[in-house]
């Protein structure tokens, strides 16, 4: 896995790679891992973003939040887009937000998953009814249930995906910001 | 993970340690069905304590278990879930399906 920590400012959401979605605020890279589709790599992936959620002063449930949800994607990645096929491409990248409104208050974290794998059907994004106590289908619940933003694209062959979580105080709501 | 089967006088007791995901989650699956299916031990027992992280993959090995277990009338009792994997249970929704005891002792004596 390649670990690389940047300060690259950015006011586009998805980057050169990425399709802009919506724009609220700035970004600002603080890491970006290359790694291989293998499932033992999620664990340094789980480490380096738990960090960096004390850095950017998440509670320590909506850390677990941020974590659990990142993994998530990175098993269906694994699983879905490539078939439980090892060495093949993921990148992620973790942004701090800035809320420009109030001259520059850090309001949450941003991260962005890149995968090569086969098309996802966004019907299939849904999850699963919980009243069913079944095996599986349970990642994108906990995802749609742990961040405030969640976005699935398709671009130039690649899967991208988009999740956001504002801290407590600055989430959409609590003080009028965010972009939702 | 680690995961470590020893025996009391009511069934067997899983010391799970570490984290359950997916790399790890099969080899947990396959003690839990293996106890549950071909041993067919009455009570199993899940000792969480020192479970840092579950995924969902993890969740999935338990449900399997838990059916399993229904299936031939056997009982699987959780107990020491720490915060970060009883939120996840909760978010399933499945905090109410498991037995679950806040220590080996009380899951002991269910």
């Amino acid at each position: 896995m390649v670990i690389r920590a940047g300060l690259r400012v950015s006011h586009s959401k998805f980057g050169k790679r990425f399709a802009p979605v919506s724009s609220a605020g700035r970004s600002e890279l603080l890491l970006r891992l290359q790694l291989h589709s293998n499932p033992e790599s999620l664990c340094l992936v789980r480490a380096a973003l738990e960090r960096a959620t004390e850095v950017l002063h998440f509670s320590d449930p909506d850390s677990r939040a941020i974590v659990r949800s990142v993994d998530e994607a990175l098993a269906n990645v694994i699983r879905h887009a490539y078939k439980g096929r090892g060495g093949l491409p993921i990148e992620i990248s973790c942004s701090r937000l800035w809320n420009t409104k109030d001259g520059g208050t850090p309001n949450g974290i941003e991260i962005l998953l890149s995968d090569s794998g086969r098309a996802i059907d966004p019907k299939k994004l849904k999850g699963r009814p919980l009243d069913e106590v079944r095996p599986g289908g349970l990642g994108i619940h906990f995802m749609k249930q742990s961040m405030d933003v969640v976005e699935f694209h398709r671009k130039s062959g690649k899967n991208l995906l988009r999740m956001v979580k504002y801290l407590a105080s600055q989430k959409p709501g609590a003080q009028g910001q965010g972009e939702e | 993970m680690q995961i470590s089967a020893r025996q009391s006088t009511v069934g067997t007791i899983f010391d799970v340690a570490g984290d359950i995901d997916l790399a790890h989650s099969p080899a947990m699956r396959k003690a839990l069905l293996g106890e549950i299916k071909e041993k067919k031990t009455p009570k199993v027992f899940l000792n969480l304590k020192n479970v840092r992280y579950i995924d969902s993959s993890g969740i999935a090995s338990l449900v399997e278990g838990l059916k399993a277990s229904r299936d031939i009338g056997s009982r699987l009792i959780l107990f020491a879930l720490n915060p970060a994997v009883r939120e996840v249970m909760e978010l399933s929704r499945l905090q109410k399906i498991f037995e679950i005891y806040e220590n080996e002792e009380q899951a002991l004596a269910a």
